[in-house]
C-alpha cells in the first residue's frame, strides 16, 4: 500500500489524486496530497508511474501497513524506478518496451 | 448541484471492454458518455496487466483449427461461432489503436499488435476515446440503473466521488442504450488491479431483470509473492516450489499449479524461487513487465537465487467464466437496451467451463465491447433517447433499505465492513472454493442469505461519498457470492474450473450451462429449462 509522499519532491500537481483508480488520496491545501483511504490502496504502483516528480512510494505489502524509513527509501534509488523501467515521460526511448517478448517466457519455460 | 446529461449511449466502466465499447459507439456516430468508478486509464484489471489477445490471421484453415482446439478444451459449454467472431473482430480492431500505442517494436518487421503492456494500453484507449469525442466521467461510480415502464433501460444514476465533498455530486445520465463493462467480481481478493471489481454491474443489471450464467466457474487462482499483489504468472513458469522444511513440492506436469499449491498452502507456508529463469531473460524482465520486480527489490529479495514465500490470490469471476447472460449476438442482456461486455458478461460462449484467462478474455473484451457499443449506437439511432418518458430507479440494497435501522443493527459503515468480511470468509478460503463440497456450500449459502437480508433491510447508503460507494459494493459482493454458491451447489459434478470433492467426475448429463439470478430468492436453472429451481 502507498506509504509515503515526499513533500520535498511533490509539485502539487495532484495527478496521483486524479489517476488513482481506488481514490486513496485527497488533494492538499497548499500541501502535498494526503493518504486519506490507505485501506483502499490496491498496491498497483500506477500512482508512481504517473508521478513525474517521483514523489510517491508504494510499499509492496498489500495486506498490512508497514513501517518505512523515508530517509533510506529516498537514498535507495528506488523512487521513480517504475517510470524509468517503463520508459515514461523523460525516459522515453531509454527503456524500450519489450512486452512483446512475453510469449518467449512461456515458451522457454515449457521447453525447460 | 447534480450533473444531469442526456446521451445516446452510456458506458459503465472504463477498463478494456468499456473503452472499446465507447470507441465503437462513437465511431458508429453516437454521442457517448463513459462513467468509471475510478480513473479511465488505470481502472480495471487490464491496466495493471499485460494482455495478450487471441490472434489468428485470416486464413480459414488456421482459424478453423484455432476454434477446434479451444472448443475441445471448453468441455461442451462453448460456442464455436462466438469464438470465430471474436477472432475476426479482434484481428480487425486492434490495429486501429496504432495512432495511440507505440507499436514501433516489431517482431520480424510486422507491428506486434496482440500483446500489449497494460498501463500503456489503457492510456492509449483513453486518448482514442477522447479523440472520438467520448465524454469521460472519472471517479463517477454508477449506483443504479433507470428503467422505462416497459422494462427497457433508460440510463443510470451515480455519484462523482471527488466532487462536492463530503457526500459527492450526484449524476444522472439518460441514454438509449447502456453498456455494463464493470469487470468481473474478485470478491476483494488481492488480485492485482481488482479492488474496484466488486460486481456492481452484476447487481445493477440483476435489479433491472438480467440473468447470469456460469457463475460456478469462478475458482481461478494466481500465484504471487505472499503479501504482494503481483499476480503476473509468466515468470512463475520458471518457478520451483518448496515447503517449510525445504522439501520440493511436486506440482505435476500440468502448467496449472493451483491445486497442488493450494493443498500445500492449506498445510503450511510455501516458498518459491525463479532460479530456472535463464540469465538473458532475467536481464530484460524489467522491460517486459516493469512492475513485477518492484516488490522484490523493495524487500531486498533476489527471486532468482533466493526462496521467498508465496500465496495464491483468488480471481472470482475475473478469469473465471461466469457473468451476465447474453441474450443475443449484440451482447444484449435479458433487459432491452442493456448490454454487457468484457468480464462483466459470461465468457462461457468462448471458453466454456475453463478459464479464458489471458488471450481469449482480452479478445473477448475487445470484441464484446465493440459489438455492444455498435448495437447501443444503432438502438439510439433507431429508437431515439426517449428522454421525455418518466423512469423508475431500479436500485435496492445499499441504497434504499426496506426497514431502516433495526434495533441493535450496526451503523452503515460497520454493517458494510461486516458484509465485506462475511463475503471474504465464504469466497476466499481455498478449501471452500477450490475443494467444494455440498455441506460446506450449503452453510455458505445460509450465511450469505443472512448477509443479503441484512443488506436489503438495513444497509443505508451512508453520508459521505466513500460510504455511499462502499455500501453498494457490499450489496453487490453479497449478491455475486450467492449466485456463485448457488450455481456451485446446483452443478453436482466436476467440470473445468468447477471442482466438487463430493462429485469428482464429469457427468455427461450436465453438459449444459447454468443460468442463475434473483436477489431475495436466488435461483439456478439449466439454460433453456422452463422451470427454475430455487435454492436459497
Amino acid at each position: 500500500m502507498i506509504e509515503l509522499i515526499f513533500a520535498d519532491r511533490c509539485t502539487g500537481c495532484n495527478a496521483c489524486v486524479r489517476i488513482c483508480p481506488t481514490n486513496v488520496l485527497e488533494p492538499g491545501k497548499n500541501a502535498p496530497p494526503a493518504i486519506a483511504r490507505q485501506e483502499d490502496c490496491q498496491t498497483c504502483f500506477l500512482c508512481e508511474l504517473y508521478c513525474e516528480a517521483d514523489a510517491l512510494y508504494v510499499a509492496p505489502n498489500c495486506d498490512e501497513m508497514v513501517a518505512v524509513d523515508a530517509g533510506a527509501i529516498a537514498a535507495s534509488g528506488l523512487l521513480g524506478q517504475f517510470r524509468r523501467d517503463s520508459g515514461w515521460h523523460e525516459w522515453a526511448g531509454q527503456s524500450p518496451n519489450l512486452h512483446w517478448r512475453m510469449g518467449e517466457l512461456f515458451a522457454r519455460a515449457k521447453a525447460g | 448541484m447534480s450533473l444531469t446529461l442526456e446521451t445516446d449511449v452510456l458506458i459503465i466502466g472504463g477498463g478494456l471492454a468499456g473503452c472499446w465499447a465507447a470507441i465503437a459507439a462513437a465511431e458508429a456516430g453516437a454521442e457517448v458518455v463513459l462513467a468509471d468508478k475510478g480513473y479511465c486509464g488505470t481502472s480495471g484489471v487490464t491496466a495493471t496487466a499485460g494482455p495478450n489477445h487471441w490472434w489468428v490471421p485470416p486464413d480459414p484453415d488456421r482459424r478453423a483449427q484455432a476454434v477446434r482446439e479451444r472448443n475441445a478444451r471448453a468441455l461442451g459449454l462453448a460456442d464455436p461461432r462466438w469464438m470465430a467472431r471474436i477472432i475476426d473482430t479482434t484481428w480487425r480492431t486492434l490495429p486501429t489503436l496504432a495512432d495511440y500505442y507505440d507499436h514501433s517494436i516489431t517482431a520480424g518487421g510486422v507491428p506486434h499488435y496482440q500483446s500489449l503492456r497494460g498501463p500503456e494500453y489503457l492510456r492509449a484507449l483513453r486518448r482514442y476515446a477522447e479523440v472520438r469525442g467520448v465524454r469521460i466521467l472519472d471517479h463517477s461510480p454508477a449506483l443504479e440503473l433507470l428503467l422505462h415502464a416497459d422494462g427497457a433501460v433508460a440510463g443510470a444514476r451515480g455519484l462523482q466521488r471527488q466532487e462536492a465533498p463530503p457526500a459527492g455530486r450526484d449524476w444522472t445520465v439518460r441514454a438509449a442504450g447502456v453498456v455494463v463493462a464493470t469487470g468481473g467480481c474478485a470478491f476483494l481478493a488481492k488480485l492485482l488491479g481488482s479492488r474496484n471489481n466488486t460486481g456492481d454491474g452484476h447487481l445493477m443489471a440483476a435489479e433491472a431483470g438480467a440473468r447470469l450464467s456460469g457463475m460456478e466457474f469462478s475458482t481461478y487462482h494466481t500465484v504471487a509473492e505472499r503479501h504482494s499483489t503481483q499476480t503476473r504468472s509468466a515468470s512463475y513458469a520458471f518457478a520451483d516450489y518448496f515447503d517449510a522444511a525445504g522439501r520440493p513440492i511436486d506440482t505435476g506436469t500440468d502448467p496449472d499449479v493451483t491445486l497442488p499449491l493450494a493443498r500445500a498452502l492449506l498445510a503450511g507456508p510455501v516458498y518459491a524461487t525463479l532460479a530456472r529463469m535463464p540469465a538473458d531473460l532475467r536481464a530484460i524482465l524489467h522491460q517486459i513487465q516493469p512492475a513485477i520486480l518492484l516488490p522484490f527489490q523493495r524487500q531486498g529479495i533476489d527471486p532468482f537465487t533466493q526462496r521467498f514465500p508465496i500465496t495464491l490470490h483468488g480471481e472470482g469471476t475475473v478469469r473465471g467464466t461466469g457473468g451476465l447472460r447474453l441474450a443475443d449476438e449484440d451482447c444484449q442482456t435479458d433487459v432491452p437496451g442493456l448490454y454487457a461486455a468484457g468480464d462483466a458478461a459470461t465468457r462461457e460462449l468462448i471458453a466454456g467451463a475453463v478459464s479464458g484467462g489471458g488471450a481469449q478474455n482480452s479478445a473477448w473484451a475487445v470484441s464484446s465491447g465493440t459489438w455492444a457499443g455498435q448495437a447501443a449506437a444503432r438502438l439510439a439511432h433507431g429508437r431515439g433517447r426517449r428522454t421525455g418518458e418518466a423512469v423508475d430507479a431500479a436500485g435496492g440494497a445499499g441504497l434504499r433499505p426496506t426497514q431502516g435501522k433495526g434495533t441493535g443493527m450496526p451503523q452503515a459503515a460497520q454493517l458494510t465492513r461486516q458484509l465485506y468480511d462475511g463475503v471474504r470468509s465464504e469466497m476466499l478460503p481455498y478449501d471452500k472454493i477450490l475443494f467444494r463440497r455440498a455441506p460446506v456450500l450449503r452453510r455458505s449459502s445460509d450465511t450469505l442469505a443472512d448477509l443479503w437480508r441484512a443488506a436489503r433491510d438495513h444497509l443505508a447508503p451512508g453520508r459521505d461519498a466513500t460510504a455511499r460507494v462502499r455500501a453498494r459494493e457490499a450489496a453487490a459482493l453479497v449478491a455475486c457470492a450467492r449466485w456463485v454458491t448457488a450455481s456451485a451447489l446446483a452443478r453436482t459434478e466436476s467440470r473445468g474450473l468447477h471442482r466438487r470433492e463430493d462429485a469428482a467426475a464429469l457427468d455427461p448429463a450436465q453438459t449444459h450451462r447454468l443460468v442463475s439470478g434473483g436477489l431475495d430468492a436466488v435461483w439456478v436453472a439449466p439454460e433453456g429449462a422452463a422451470v427454475s429451481t430455487q435454492v436459497a
